[in-house]
């Protein structure tokens, strides 16, 4: 579903990403970990078109980044649910509207309304519907940044550093609903730093963990 | 059809996608202001344009077809003269009629210089013959010829040496009002298109969040470019309806007055206003697609 050959990335002068070659494969399940700075954020964005590779190429659902339009980014967008560490959100709008907001820009509506409280149930938001995103807590805000993400049911997930602004129980609680999408069958790649959160995983799913040392990706370790 | 539909699609909207630019205040005001004011100037502009347009229409037909003589003879020959000149013009093609002013017309036409009691009788006051021409026209240098052999003391004046530099002068005017209805064009479109594009820099992360959920930039413009082409409808149709009571409550038109008094619209002329909050949005429509498409390729 993603797939990176040979890919290299920096800013400015500087080298970020060196010969990167990695995929995705649909069902599949990933942690994406290094240290900070190391480029997680930036092999995200890769992964969905934001940033183009300098070398190499990026592949998305079978086509190739560099030759793709602006709309054909759009659409290979809504096939990939973004979570953000920093969850951007249009703060005039309500969480409701928010998490519909996938919806609206592409023209298509639930089949059913009911659809969108089994969704606030799923991530426990039924009470803040009507909430303005800055009226949410840090957890709130991650829990409806997921919900935004599948919305549109797309075919892989994308969550970075998902639980970076939450306390232990939030992060268990979030990695939950990511296993449970991963059950139903949608590709998964978080990235974190968070080693603990990767061990908790090890009972709940089989996920590969890839590590971003000395600007290359490299498998760490076995299976978890 | 297509183009009716097209617009019509355009101003129902999507009430969902309407939400999605969040309302910002200055550049909103700023740009509803902005229309107000240049279609306030638009319709002054277009009633400036549009009277001195009739007025060189006025001096350029009307002035055109008529012609005056003036009889300049000693008493005893006055009356010969006048006859000689009326049967000269009776016989010259192209003069549709002829006629000597009367004593009272002649009075009246001195009186705003000389005041009502002047003694005509005891003046030495020239005979004015009024030529009407027929739509052929008459030789003015033959009437001259003619006129110079048979009346000495006649001399055909045809306006034209008082006409042209008025017309002229009329018709630049018309000119410079047709020069600053496109300058107050231009200058909506770029005070529109600064409030635009200032609207997208404001929302940079607004941008940045619908294109991460997969918005086209057509949408994103769409939502931008509706917003603005509909505040400057509204703000022009305000201005509009200003600029057009302005006109119509400026004193009627009096013969005292002149062109001042003459530049209101007339008849059919106030439909033109109807145009400028059209052309207004239409403008705001260009400048801010335009706006949006530029920035938006700039924001990879």
């Amino acid at each position: 579903m993603i797939e990176l050959e040979q890919v290299a990335y920096g800013y400015g002068t500087g080298t970020l990403l060196s010969d990167v070659t990695m995929s995705l494969a649909q069902g599949s399940f990933h942690f994406l970990t290094g240290p900070s700075g190391a480029g997680k954020t930036t092999l995200m964005k890769l992964c969905y078109g934001e940033l183009v590779a300098e070398q190499g190429s990026v592949a998305l659902f079978g086509q190739n980044v560099r030759e793709m339009q602006r709309d054909d980014v759009a659409e290979v967008r809504r096939r990939i649910g973004v979570v953000h560490q920093d969850c951007q959100f249009l703060d005039h709008l309500s969480l409701a509207e928010n998490i519909m907001l996938p919806l609206t820009v592409s023209g298509r509506a639930l089949h059913d309304p009911s659809e969108l409280q089994e969704l606030l149930a799923w991530v426990g938001l039924q009470q803040q519907a009507n909430a303005k995103p800055p009226e949410l807590s840090g957890g709130e805000r991650q829990r409806a940044a997921l919900a935004r993400a599948v919305i549109m049911s797309p075919d892989v997930i994308l969550a970075d550093e998902p639980t970076g602004n939450v306390d232990w129980d939030m992060s268990v609680r979030l990695l939950q609903l990511l296993v449970e999408l991963n059950r139903m069958g949608k590709t998964v790649m978080i990235a974190t730093h968070d080693m603990n959160l990767i061990r908790s995983a090890k009972s709940q799913v089989q996920a590969r963990v890839l590590r971003i040392s000395n600007h290359q990706v490299t498998a760490a370790g076995a299976n978890l | 059809m297509t183009l009716l539909s097209n617009i019509l699609r355009f101003l129902s909207g999507d009430a969902q996608a309407d939400r999605v630019v969040p309302p910002t205040g200055f550049t909103a005001r700023l740009t509803v202001f902005a229309s107000a004011a240049m279609a306030f100037l638009a319709v002054f502009a277009l009633a400036f344009s549009l009277a001195t347009g009739r007025l060189a229409d006025r001096w350029g037909d009307a002035l055109a077809k008529s012609a005056t003589i003036r009889i300049s003879a000693p008493a005893d020959q006055m009356d010969a003269q006048l006859l000689a000149v009326t049967e000269i013009l009776a016989t010259t093609p192209g003069v549709k009629e002829a006629r000597p002013l009367g004593e009272d017309e002649q009075r009246a036409l001195l009186e705003p210089w000389f005041g009502p009691d002047l003694p005509l009788d005891r003046l030495p006051i020239p005979r004015l013959v009024e030529v009407i021409e027929d739509d052929e026209g008459f030789d003015a240098a033959g009437l001259r010829a003619r006129l110079a052999g048979e009346a000495p003391g006649a001399i055909l004046d045809d306006h034209a040496r008082w006409r042209e530099p008025l017309v002229k002068a009329a018709t630049r005017l018309r000119s410079l009002g047709l020069v600053a209805i496109v300058l107050i064009t231009a200058l909506a479109g770029v005070v529109i298109t600064l409030a635009a594009s200032a609207a997208l820099s404001a929302n940079e992360q607004v941008i940045r969040v619908l294109r991460l959920i997969g918005a086209r930039d057509s949408y994103i413009a769409h939502a931008f470019v509706r917003r603005y082409t509909l505040r400057a409808l509204a703000g022009a149709a305000v201005g509009t309806v200003m600029g057009a009571l302005a006109l119509f409550l400026l004193p009627s038109a009096g013969a005292e007055g002149g062109f001042l008094t003459g530049l209101g619209l007339q008849g059919w002329q106030w439909l033109w206003p109807l145009v400028i909050p059209l052309f207004a949005a239409l403008v705001a429509f260009l400048a801010t697609r335009q706006a949006a498409l530029t920035t938006l390729q700039e924001k990879r």
